[in-house]
């Protein structure tokens, strides 16, 4: 049986079936992974022996691939989520030997819920990146052409389930590090509500914006991983208690009478027009299905990278201070002393992103500069944050396209931070709103270039963003033509 | 050219952060983060006396939980990691 390109609910109901064992699938991905991760270095470390042996449990009758949609399926895990007994490095040489004694609750979740991992996945060193060039272990090749990066950070995730190297895959968004790969690389990939998804065991990056989210094959895919992941954690004090609503429930084909909004700002001078073809045309099929589409402003979306870019850094040198060669990870020999140690250690084991960031958050938090930067900073979110309450009143989602260009080729943007920074204009002002989001595929730029469309919600309304992504996608999938992958 | 980051400031930085630059990088870095930060100067156009200030994105205050001791970590996993450890302690060089 040909199991490429299968989503979760399809191969569930193969499992279920009988039809396909849990061990042939995983051999399927571990297949594809030997073949091509050598070129695309989408995974970091392959749980191979491990996947085997839970599949195993399934196939001999120890364990029901009827318990759970995620029962006996294969994932992959970006590299910044804690799996006990398993390394886990965030893309950096600081944690090149790291195991951790516990598991995150994300995935602790979806083990619970039956699923198999299949390993780690590469990504931008401590989530700070767009393009998954400032992994400590090499950059990931996009799967749609290899030339061109995956988008960052969860790059290794996002082209993972581009190349059918998992069944779907969790990322993390801090910035748009799960929306803007998932544009690049062609797949689904959401961020929930900050809160919804615990952070417990997610190493941290910037605490009031971090958050794991699916990147899969389908909305449908993405729904599920959602619900497996979501719901209140005591040991996230910042995580959300709220009831999870039924995210498959909220798939609904129509969209008749949603008001979608879209936001002028998006649509920039500069912006790449094959980009803005794709989505426009996208909300073209949106409002041929019945949505009332009406424009809104969200005045404030220029000044979205300044202050991320602030904030972000700023609680990044807080949460790196604790790499410091003590208690786990790299520590350099031979240091003098203690502060030399640190010293050591940390220049060693930090790539220069990173370094840049800690330098950055440092500066702007510092006496004399922090009312300037940090403060001044955290009061622009909130006039972001508002203009995304004022225009929700006009609408029920928002619209957009998710970057202003479609995947750049390795090294263009390398060598200059702030071009870097600049292409994370249509992502960040969400992230620091909030806010869920997901980015659904929606054609393609010449060279066979994935463009995803991008759909914003109401804080907890993860439901209405899943609802207008299913139908759009749902309204496409027989005449929305993928081009082959390009290894 | 106004500079907003000088050498001695990213020195300082760097001091505070415990990151150990050479020349070429302390050239390299203060290039670079000379032009970020001028590019911040963008946020100057936004009157704000009147915003307050966003530390957390969706409603919530003081999260709090019971003085409770829960189950935890055993000792042995806790120092699995330990680049030096006497089984006890983590062992570190002396401070000064």
């Amino acid at each position: 049986m040909d199991l490429s390109a299968l989503t979760i609910h399809r191969l569930h109901d193969l499992l279920v079936k009988r039809e396909v064992s849990v061990t042939e699938a995983v051999r399927h991905f571990l297949d594809r992974i030997e073949a091509l991760n050598p070129r695309l270095n989408a995974y970091l470390t392959v749980t191979g022996e491990k996947a085997l042996e839970e599949a195993g449990e399934y196939d001999d009758g120890r364990r029901d691939p009827n318990r759970s949609p995620l029962a006996g399926i294969p994932l992959a895990v970006k590299d910044v989520l804690c799996t006990e007994g398993v390394r886990t490095t965030c893309g950096s040489r600081i944690l090149e030997h790291f195991v951790p004694p516990y598991d995150a609750t994300a995935v602790e979740r979806l083990k619970k819920a039956g699923a198999i991992f299949l390993g780690k996945t590469n990504m931008d060193e401590f989530a700070m990146g767009s393009s998954n060039e400032n992994s400590g272990f090499g950059p990931v090749a996009n799967p749609r052409d290899p030339s061109r990066v995956p988008g960052g950070s969860s790059g290794g995730s996002a082209a993972a389930v581009a190349a059918d190297l998992c069944a779907g895959a969790v990322g993390t968004d801090t910035g748009g590090s799960i929306r803007q790969p998932a544009s690049f690389c062609g797949v689904v990939g959401m961020k929930p509500t900050y809160g919804r998804v615990s952070r417990y065991g997610l190493v941290a990056f910037a605490s009031s914006l971090d958050q794991a989210g699916p990147l899969a094959k389908d909305v449908e895919d993405a729904a599920i991983l959602l619900q497996a992941m979501a719901g209140h954690d005591p040991r996230d004090s910042t995580s959300v208690d709220q009831p999870v609503p039924d995210f498959l429930a909220a798939l609904n084909p129509s969209i008749e009478g949603m008001k979608l909004g879209i936001p002028r700002e998006y649509f920039m001078e500069g912006a790449d027009p094959e980009v803005d073809r794709c989505v426009k045309e996208a909300i073209g099929v949106c409002e041929g299905l019945g949505g009332e589409v009406r424009e809104v402003s969200l005045p404030h979306t220029e000044y979205g990278v300044a202050a991320y870019y602030i904030i972000a850094p700023a609680e990044a040198s807080s949460n790196l201070a604790r790499y410091d060669g003590v208690k786990y990870g790299l520590r350099a020999p031979d240091s003098r002393d203690l502060t030399g140690m640190y010293r050591e250690t940390r220049s060693r084991g930090f790539g220069a992103e990173v370094k840049r960031r800690i330098m950055l958050g440092t500066y702007v938090l510092s006496s004399g500069y922090y009312d300037a930067y940090y403060k001044k900073a955290s009061r622009v979110r909130t006039l972001i944050r508002q203009d995304f309450v004022r225009a929700f009143e006009q609408c029920d989602v928002i619209v957009a396209p998710v970057a202003p260009m479609p995947p750049f080729p390795l090294g263009e943007k390398a060598e200059d931070p702030l071009q870097m920074y600049l292409s994370d204009v249509l992502t960040l002002p969400p992230s620091l709103a909030g806010i869920p989001g997901i980015s659904v595929p929606c054609g393609y730029a010449s060279g066979g270039l994935p463009v995803g469309l991008q759909i914003l919600g109401p804080h907890l309304r993860e439901d209405l963003v899943l609802r207008a992504a299913y139908a759009y996608e749902q309204a496409v999938k027989d005449t929305l033509v993928h081009p082959p992958l390009a290894v | 050219m106004s500079r907003k980051i000088t050498r001695e400031e990213v020195r300082h930085v760097a001091l505070l952060s415990r990151l150990s630059l050479d020349e070429s990088e302390e050239a390299h870095f203060t290039e670079q983060l000379d032009r970020i930060l001028e590019y911040m100067d963008k946020l100057g156009e936004l009157d704000t006396r009147e915003v307050p200030p966003t530390t957390h994105s969706v409603p919530m205050q003081n999260v709090f939980k019971d003085d409770e001791v829960r189950p935890s970590l055993d000792r042995e996993q806790v120092l699995r990691n330990a680049p030096r450890s006497d089984g006890v302690s983590f062992i570190v060089p002396k401070v000064f």
